[in-house]
């Protein structure tokens, strides 16, 4: 059958009639009920508009308009040596590999898992760990106000399971790789993932998102991610799809009494790219670290959304982002702090840096913080500027070329992010990301 | 090693230096004394290249070549180096890295082999001690959170790795306690040999006490109107620059009638 095309409301529906039958977890009556309220969701939230408030700086016309199809069942295979290039060096251990949303066994590296260590695949999961699949998805990533959310639940196919168990402290990153390549006909992905940290348990987390070509397409992420009292959970986004893809993600976190998140994002890639991080700190005494890195050229569009929410008692939050921006690009930060009523000293903190590199680059930076607590710390920063030209100056007076001066610079701009970041596998690649990105001239790339 | 002709200069349409001759030879110091914006400090940036400055007539000779069309780097390559009087901070960038791009910048442009590792070091730490520089200054950023002292002294050792040929400090004294204005003055001293220049722009004679100066001038509104020994600068300790400040303004109001 001729996959649907989907484009207005009305196709997305008929799109999911056709999927539905066949879906992961069909014969799953409680699946088959959520997916059903989330698309009949969709269908009555459509795609927000620039007048929604929280998508005031970022249109999304250019998704609803395009025509998408829900990529085919014939499964493109890989060779190693054709992903090698997205595999950070020293990072020998478990990988879980998706090509064009679908779980790829032979890139996947599965085995020999430590005890107390689960990783598969969400549809081999929906199989063998059934119960707690059941208890977990879709329960923290509300769909109710969010369509891109509904969509995601309506049409999610595959994505990673992990399951940390109580106790178990793995120092090893987890690989969480998702490659799209040429497909016919653009096509949207509804990648989905659950990541689930007992009590005192240990993990990180390496969300990568690539594309083997320039083709046109839309990966729509939702990652749940539910951490037990005491335990510590990193988490990397690294987002360096085609120039041409669009990119919405959601990471949703559950945090227990006690527990300890660290969300780093890095974004490079993408046409439209929309991330939201959302942490719920639910526990006592939690604490959760959200930084990001957002760098844009051409004529990129880059959001970072943050819910942090204080919803305890005695709760930190740091969240430090950098953009650097150049060409015609458009930057993001929308950063919203919710202090629950209970949340008694809440220790909040925001800061929000940015560097322009064109005159034609630009940024919306808004701060927005609720609290409904009276014993709280929360603080906000933003800074929007230019490379200094008085240390371009002094660099150059001591033998160093412009360009080089500037590099260094920017390096220096983005390193107090890359600093924070303990574990050296990922930091050294997220650093050889970020120089390449600086001396592939693209810094100086003004007409794309 | 350095001839300056008749230099105009302006800054935002604003001229500052207004036919400035000066010629150093290799193995001299110069220096230059005056009042606030007499053009002690556009000199100096002038000469380093600074862009926003604008010379609009004149010339500068540095070892044969026209200095004015020249970049920073590579002024700074061929052997000019300036202490900023204002050093700049550079948040995130370690001295070593800043110091080991610069010295490698510099030799690569003279034929040289960049340094090991090792070497490096060696040479740096030696620099360091004479300028009496504590052990953490490699790891910090340039400048960060430095006392003015500080920043001056690490100046002078920035100048002691970087072995230039021209050395221009500009008001590198101002602000400097006894203890700090010794030690500049003693890195400087121990640069002093007959293939190196200096120009020292000051604001006080108190410098002159520590480094022995060959010529003095005086820069009033944009040019230079006396030179003179050493001892000039005793006189102006003495005397100030109310004389030709008043001369000057007197020629001015005559050109203007």
């Amino acid at each position: 059958m001729e996959p649907v095309k989907m484009q207005d409301t009305n196709s997305y529906l008929e799109g999911f009639s056709q999927f539905e039958k066949d879906a992961p977890g069909s014969d799953l009556s409680w699946l088959r009920s959520i997916r059903q309220d989330a698309i009949t969701r969709f269908s009555e939230l459509g795609f927000p508009t620039v007048r929604d408030e929280d998508w005031r700086f970022t249109n999304i016309a250019p998704i609803a308009r395009a025509s998408f199809q829900l990529s085919q069942n014939g499964q493109r295979t890989l060779s190693h040596t054709e992903i090698e290039t997205f595999t950070p060096q020293g990072l020998s251990g478990i990988q879980i590999v998706f090509v064009n949303g679908r779980y790829l066994q032979e890139l996947s590296s599965l085995k020999s898992l430590p005890k107390g260590i689960k990783v598969s695949s969400l549809v081999m999961a929906l199989d063998k760990d059934k119960d707690l699949i059941e208890h977990h998805l879709t329960r923290y990533a509300d769909y109710q106000k969010d369509a891109f959310l509904a969509l995601n639940t309506a049409f999610m196919e595959d994505g990673a399971f992990v399951y940390v168990q109580r106790g178990t402290v793995l120092e090893e990153p987890i690989h969480l790789l998702y490659i799209t390549t040429t497909a016919d006909a653009p096509t949207i992905t509804n990648p989905r993932n659950l990541i689930l940290a007992e009590d005192n348990s240990q993990a990180t987390i390496v969300e990568h998102h690539v594309s083997l070509d320039e083709s046109v397409y839309f990966s729509n992420v939702v990652t749940e991610v539910v951490v037990g009292s005491n335990s510590v959970l990193n988490h990397f986004m690294i987002e360096r799809e085609s120039k041409r893809a669009f990119n919405i993600s959601t990471l949703r976190v559950q945090q227990g009494r006690s527990s300890n998140v660290t969300s780093h994002s890095l974004l490079l890639g993408g046409a439209i790219v929309r991330n939201n991080v959302h942490p719920v700190l639910a526990g006592e005494g939690s604490e959760c670290y959200i930084n990001g890195l957002f760098m844009s050229t051409g004529r990129q569009h880059m959001d970072n959304y943050m819910k942090v929410e204080h919803a305890s008692p005695h709760c930190d939050s740091r969240q430090l982002y950098k953009g650097v921006l150049d060409g015609k690009s458009r930057g993001v930060f929308h950063g919203r702090i919710i202090v629950h009523k209970d949340a008694q000293k809440t220790d909040a903190k925001q800061t929000n840096r940015n560097l322009l590199l064109s005159d034609e680059a630009k940024i919306d930076t808004k701060p927005q913080l609720e609290i409904y607590a009276d014993d709280v710390k929360c603080t906000h920063g933003a800074t929007i500027g230019q490379l200094d030209e008085n240390a371009i100056f002094y660099l150059r007076s001591r033998g160093m070329t412009l360009d080089s001066a500037r590099a260094l610079l920017l390096f220096a701009f983005t390193s107090e992010i890359l600093e924070h970041i303990k574990v050296d596998p990922i930091r050294n690649y997220l650093e050889s990301l970020v120089t390449d990105w600086f001396v592939q001239g693209k810094l100086f790339d003004r007409t794309q | 090693m350095l001839e300056i002709r008749n230099l105009h200069v302006k800054v935002e349409d604003k001229e500052i230096l207004r036919g400035l001759d000066l010629k150093i030879n290799a193995g001299e110091v110069h220096s230059i004394m005056g009042p606030n914006g007499s053009g002690k400090s556009t000199l100096a940036q002038v000469l380093a290249g600074r862009e926003t400055y604008e010379v609009t007539e004149g010339e500068i000779i540095y070892e044969g070549k026209n200095l004015i069309y020249m970049s920073p780097e590579e002024r700074a390559r061929e052997g000019i180096f300036m202490a900023f009087q204002y050093p700049v901070e550079i948040p995130g960038v370690a001295n070593t890295y800043f110091l080991r791009e610069a010295v490698n910048a510099v030799r690569k442009y003279r034929g040289l082999e960049p340094f090991k590792h090792v070497e490096f070091i060696k040479m740096v730490k030696s620099k360091m001690k004479l300028l009496d520089m504590d052990d953490d200054l490699l790891q910090r950023s340039v400048n960060e959170g430095f006392s003015g002292g500080e920043k001056k002294r690490s100046e002078i050792f920035q100048m002691a790795v970087l072995e230039p040929k021209l050395c221009i400090l500009d008001e590198t004294d101002s602000g400097l306690d006894i203890d700090a204005l010794k030690i500049v003055s003693k890195g400087v001293n121990s640069m002093r040999n007959p293939e190196r220049a200096f120009l020292i722009i000051t604001h006080y004679q108190r410098l002159l006490n520590y480094i022995v100066t060959d010529y003095v001038h005086v820069l009033v509104d944009g040019r230079i109107v006396k030179s003179g020994g050493k001892e000039l600068a005793l006189e102006l300790e003495d005397k100030g620059y109310s004389s030709w400040e008043q001369s000057e303004g007197q020629n001015i109001k005559a050109a203007n009638t």
